[in-house]
């Protein structure tokens, strides 16, 4: 009991504080819709790293990962630095930049805005809000069901789950309400630096318990040989590839993390940020999946349902580092959560609420988009306390779900003959695909490719991503601009 | 399509398809305490940060940025 003190201590001690780091962002931000959801595009290099980085971090760092990592070897450190380290770093530039660049000139806030004005069209502009709300709404239920669960794991159920996912959920509107984009990027910059931090304490903590990484893999391949060989199992090369690429491309269209390509300070902080990428992601990945494969040789028995790596820190660490490490995996949490609960109500606010509503003031923008904030983190808690399975399948496949848009956005961005019949046609088709795969049980979920079955199958995702694109350039060939386009707002724009 | 545009969009390729050593397929060798594709691995998410570095100081904006013509 006195242990349960300790960890809860620790993990209240950590949310204070965020929480007061929340604060003193709060003195600092004026009251205008620009300084609210985007800092006034004034974040410098540190801040814009991290920021993304935890961002892009889920529960899967310390969770998922590690989980698979335990049970089919730790391949997917090669999946993580493929998508996050390389893929993501070159879309960073190709989309993330191009988008600063138009965002910069044209003052977009959001996605749907800087398509919105390109093809004239409010309708494009709430249909990209609309389909970015789907896949958004079930992902933050799904962080809330997580710390709810790992706290409730994690005090033997002295915290029931209600509680847990409640006040984090109360938690989070508190400081993202109050604090907007700069308290979010600030905390987020301290969850980062925590998280990096505790991941290689509890590697130096297990290996020199175990007697070095020689030893911990030499235990692995006696107990799992084909831990330690590249592919088998579940790892085939088109398994690698499809994973890597649909999220890369999920990631970048997640309202939170697209948000981040308005709100770069100048072109160089961009570019400083992007060289750090593949660095970041083997500092963080390398480490904590490792540690889900050595546990498979240790010895520790985690079950169907069970996370492995607290399993394996309570077998080496003393309780208070292991509930420091459930700290930063809640970090991790609500660094995801708080960043789509702004980015859903910026979204939510001025591509839907500010179409539908005349004469609206700066001001009263902001306001409702922190009200927008309580309402989201509400409504998703709810959900979470009944946990709809159509919810937390779609909250699965959100990744998916948001790479289907990426292709017709890099498409509009670069080429001038697309055309509005041509993006509903992209992003219309690709997304009732992929709900299709999703949903459809006559729909497969994955393909082999005729001419290279060795390669294993292909997932649905990235087929309809393939089909996003066939559809948004094959129908813009056979279209003429409507009225109201105007395919020179995204051209020759230089940073200077 | 410049000739600059063209060359770094081919080390983009590049960077992409060996970040994974598929050529060590199946392979279960292990080398200072680690599988030795983990190794390839750390070592050319290195080379990808120096590349995107080198990329960022001397070529930032092409094929991004309109007008420059590299």
């Amino acid at each position: 009991m006195a242990e349960t003190g300790l960890q809860l201590g620790i993990i209240v001690g950590y949310l204070l504080l965020a929480l007061g780091v929340g604060l003193v962002a709060y003195r600092l931000t004026d009251r205008t819709a620009e300084d609210y959801f985007l800092a006034s595009r004034t974040l410098g290099t540190v801040v814009l790293l991290f920021t993304t980085f935890a961002t892009l971090l889920s529960a899967f760092t310390f969770f998922g990962g590690p989980n698979i990592a335990y049970s089919a070897g730790p391949e997917w450190i090669l999946v993580m630095g493929l998508m996050d380290g390389v893929l993501f770093g070159i879309l960073w530039y190709v989309i993330g930049y191009k988008q600063w660049l138009v965002g910069k000139a044209n003052g977009y806030v959001t996605l749907g805005e800087m398509l919105g004005d390109r093809f004239g069209s409010r309708r494009l502009r709430a249909l990209v809000a609309g389909v970015s709300l789907f896949w958004l709404f079930p992902y933050v239920m799904l962080q809330q069901q997580g710390a709810g669960t790992a706290l409730a794991a994690l005090t033997d159920g002295a915290v029931p789950y209600w509680l847990g996912a409640g006040g984090i959920t109360l938690f989070m509107i508190v400081y993202v309400a109050l604090s907007g984009m700069r308290g979010v990027a600030w905390t987020d910059t301290l969850q980062g630096l925590f998280m990096l931090g505790m991941v290689w304490a509890a590697v130096a903590w297990i290996l020199s318990a175990v007697g070095g990484p020689g030893a911990a893999t030499a235990e692995l391949a006696g107990a799992a040989p084909g831990h330690v060989t590249l592919g088998g199992g579940l790892y085939t090369p088109a398994y690698v590839l499809s994973t890597a690429v649909s999220i890369a491309f999920g990631v970048t269209m997640f309202p939170q993390v697209n948000q981040r390509f308005f709100v770069a300070g100048s072109k160089k902080v961009l570019k400083r940020t992007f060289a750090l990428w593949p660095v970041l992601v083997i500092l963080l990945f390398v480490p904590a999946f490792m540690l889900g494969a050595w546990a498979q040789g240790l010895g520790i028995a985690a079950g169907e349902d069970a996370n492995v790596l607290p399993l394996l820190l309570n077998e080496y660490t003393p309780a208070w580092f292991a509930a420091l490490v459930i700290a930063g995996a809640m970090a991790a949490m609500m660094s995801s959560s708080d960043s789509m609960l702004l980015s859903g109500s910026s979204y939510l606010t001025r591509d839907v609420y500010r179409q539908a509503v005349a004469g609206v003031t700066d001001r009263r923008e902001a306001l409702v988009g922190r009200l927008g904030v309580v309402v989201i983190a509400l409504v998703s808690f709810v959900a979470s306390l009944f946990q709809p399975g159509t919810l937390i399948e779609i909250g699965d496949t959100a990744f998916g779900g948001f790479a289907q848009l990426a292709l017709p956005v890099l498409v509009a961005l670069y080429w001038p003959g697309t055309t509005r019949t041509g993006m509903y046609a992209g992003v219309g088709g690709s997304q009732l695909f992929y709900l299709a795969s999703v949903f459809l049980p006559f729909v497969p979920a994955s393909y082999v490719f005729p001419l290279a079955p060795g390669l294993g199958g292909w997932s649905a995702s990235v087929v309809g991503m393939a089909l996003g694109l066939v559809l948004t350039v094959g129908v813009s060939t056979v279209t003429g601009h409507a009225a109201g386009e105007d395919a020179a707002v995204y051209r020759g724009r230089s940073a200077d | 399509m410049t000739r600059e545009t063209f060359v770094w969009s081919a080390v983009a390729v590049l960077l992409v398809a060996l970040a994974v050593p598929w050529f060590w397929w199946g392979s279960s060798r292990v080398v200072a305490g680690l599988p030795v594709w983990v190794w390839w691995h750390v070592g050319w998410m290195g080379l990808t940060a120096v590349v995107f570095a080198v990329f960022a100081r001397r070529a930032w904006g092409v094929g991004v940025e309109g007008g420059v013509d590299g």
